[in-house]
């Protein structure tokens, strides 16, 4: 029987000493989608990851991982997974096309179909003219879509990327969000650890993640119209004076500044927000354009992440 | 079948990427070639020509025949003449000079006295192999005279039997192959596998379905027969530059040095297993390498180590390879008539094997 998720986690956490990398961790990623996970640096992503696909023990929880126990059976799960590490971890002295060959070797992929499989990675994933380079002299956007090749050239129903877009432009970037769609559309279930907010954007779900505590969940639609917050926008010609200002109003929860404007963070429950920062500001003798919007996914992250990274007042 | 061929994989990666790399590539050459040569021309334990330092105080036609025989005998090769035992001792001191010697003004008196000594050695007894070789001068026989005491014979005949011309080269090679292998096998493999580690590649392999001991086995393949083709260096370079015999069968060295291979690379893969970086496995390696030329009897006796140095002697797998080869080689020895050495060998291979294993798991954490 299999499960309508590819993974079900259950209070999976992870110590390393007294650090808590990850604290009691419950997830469930739908089959077939994009599932983002969202987070600063040091948030426990690549922690959570890791355990998923059996590199570390939990220290406590579980997690079913394609109808698999974890921990217990990883070495089950290893021919139905494919990984994709932070750090580029292909052999950078071996040749693009010898690469694939040996992944193609390492995962058993039947000897008939692999010289066609290998010509269809190299053509899908533009290495063609590169087939004969060493691996190690690419750049940054050529070994990423090696190793996005050799992470699915086994065909894998789940796929998990740590941080895949860290040491890419942003032209690699779209052409790879790009192939990671295609991929879902093929029924992969991949999921994806990110630190930014626009590819957090592209994806079915999310988590955002905060110090190894899960804050927020849910499609990135759900999570803006679930922020519990005003979202304030102000245009100033002094911005500066402007977020002074508001600086001292007790109910504003937190301030952005975006070039000359500043998105202003206030408690659903404040009535008439926007006179509030007007009124603020008028009494700091700043002009501005006060104007409520919605929320975006920044606005999110700093809503749930706040008073724990330090973007709060 | 699927796991044979993981292996394979594993192996045929692991030579290609050798391959490619010329440096090591080079290494596996050249390290036995030049360590051959350096070792085999430099180290003389058949000391000659020590410089010395004369101070002739009775300038008589006696001390001057036996300052000619003294230079006959080629040990000593006299570079200066001076007036006063201080000055043998400030040139020795300042190391001009390894023996100094010292003939007194009364030496054709004190010849024919057996009480007196007729003639002072200072010698520089920092080193020890020219203290050693300068007390032998003890033993030349001053009888120039007729009235001198007889000359002494000597009651006891040494043969050295498995080298009769006491060449050292012949007692060299054989424990410098130990000491060869013992570097390239154990360093090669504990960089292997840490290099992976260090370049991030361990993590994408445990990901895959290879399992650690078609991992570790794997990579280690290749290795087994570097080694194989370094002892064949070593065996055509000892034959045709320094004539070392090759008295018993090559097979047997072969099956020896099967085993001796196997414990290194079981001790790599160890090392492989605690070291982070390559720089800690090179450290961990040299951790080994020096108590394997110091005390498996390659350069110093191992009669003549104490006790707890002869039992540290006994861990190093270098210790029982050497034995076997001297054995092999020089004495005409079957390897059966050697098993204990083999045994040692194997044990120690089965713990390394072992802790390894336990070791090196499939996960990070």
């Amino acid at each position: 029987m299999t499960s309508e998720y590819a993974i079900v986690s259950r209070g999976l956490s992870k110590h390393f000493g007294n650090l808590k990398a990850v604290s009691e961790l419950d997830l469930k990623v739908p089959r077939g989608q994009i599932y983002g996970f969202l987070g600063p640096n040091g948030s426990g992503k690549s922690t959570t990851i890791r355990m998923l696909c059996g590199l570390l023990t939990p220290t406590e929880g579980s997690a079913t991982v394609l109808d698999t126990e974890i921990p217990g059976s990883a070495r089950l799960l290893k021919p139905r997974i494919g990984y994709m590490t932070q750090k580029f971890s292909l052999f950078g002295d071996m040749t693009v096309m010898e690469n694939l060959q040996f992944i193609g070797e390492i995962y058993s992929f039947p000897k008939s179909g692999r010289k066609e499989r290998i010509r269809e990675l190299l053509a899908k994933y533009d290495l063609f003219d590169q087939r004969k380079q060493l691996a190690g002299t690419m750049s940054g956007g050529q070994k990423q879509r090696l190793a996005l090749a050799c992470a699915v050239l086994h065909r894998p129903e789940l796929l998990l990327l740590d941080e895949p877009t860290s040491a890419v432009d942003p032209q690699s970037r779209r052409d790879f969000w790009a192939n990671l769609f295609r991929l879902a559309e093929g029924g992969t279930t991949i999921m994806v650890s990110t630190h930014y907010m626009d590819e957090a954007e592209r994806c079915h779900r999310l988590a955002i993640l905060d110090r190894g505590v899960k804050v927020a969940d849910g499609t990135p639609q759900e999570l803006q119209a679930g922020t519990g917050m005003h979202i304030i926008e102000v245009t100033a010609d002094d911005p500066y004076h402007a977020q002074e200002a508001l600086d001292e109003g007790d109910v504003v929860a937190s301030v952005t500044q975006l070039g000359m404007r500043l998105r202003v963070l206030i408690p659903q429950q404040v009535e008439d927000p926007v006179g509030v920062v007007t009124r603020l500001l008028d009494g700091h003798g700043v002009q501005a354009d006060v104007r409520e919007t919605t929320a975006s996914l920044e606005d999110v992250f700093v809503a749930v992440t706040m008073g724990t990274v330090g973007h709060a007042k | 079948m699927k796991s044979l061929s993981r292996l394979l994989a594993i192996t045929k990666k692991e030579v290609r990427q050798l391959l490619r790399d010329r440096l090591t590539f080079g290494m596996i050459v050249g390290i036995p070639v030049i360590q051959m040569l350096l070792f085999g021309y430099a180290i003389n334990t058949d000391v000659r020509n020590l410089r010395t330092a004369v101070s002739d105080q009775a300038n008589t036609h006696l001390s001057q025949q036996f300052i000619a025989e003294l230079r006959e005998t080629q040990v000593v090769d006299i570079v200066e003449f001076v007036s006063t035992p201080a000055a043998l001792e400030e040139h020795l001191r300042i190391g001009e000079i390894s023996v100094g010697v010292v003939i007194p003004a009364d030496f054709d008196r004190r010849v024919i006295d057996p009480e007196r000594p007729a003639v002072h050695l200072l010698v520089d007894g920092s080193d020890p192999t020219i203290s050693n070789v300068a007390i032998q001068l003890r033993n030349m026989p001053i009888a120039f005279d007729t009235r001198a005491a007889k000359r002494r014979s000597n009651n006891i005949e040494v043969r050295p039997s498995y080298n009769p011309e006491r060449r050292t080269p012949v007692n060299i090679i054989p424990g410098l192959m130990g000491v060869i292998l013992t570097l390239t096998m154990m360093l090669f493999t504990a960089v292997a596998i840490v290099r992976e580690r260090e370049r991030g590649n361990l993590e994408l392999l445990i990901n895959t379905p290879v399992s650690s001991a078609e991992l570790m086995i794997g990579k280690v393949i290749p290795y087994v027969v570097i080694g194989m083709i370094q002892l064949a260096l070593i065996l055509i370079v000892g034959d045709v530059l320094f004539q070392v015999p090759m008295r018993g069968s090559v097979l047997d060295l072969y099956l020896a040095s099967g085993a001796f291979i196997a414990a290194n690379l079981s001790l790599g893969l160890v090392i492989s297993t605690v070291a982070k970086t390559q720089f800690q496995a090179m450290q961990m390696t040299f951790f080994v390498l020096m108590p394997s030329i110091l005390l498996s009897g390659f350069v110093f006796p191992f009669d003549g180590m104490p006790p707890v140095a002869q039992y540290l002697g006994e861990i190093l797998p270098v210790t029982h390879y050497i034995r076997l080869t001297r054995g092999i080689m020089l004495r005409d020895a079957a390897l059966i008539e050697l098993y204990p050495e083999l045994i040692a060998l194997g044990i120690f291979t089965l713990l390394a094997m072992t802790g390894a294993a336990l070791r090196f798991t499939k996960r990070l954490d």
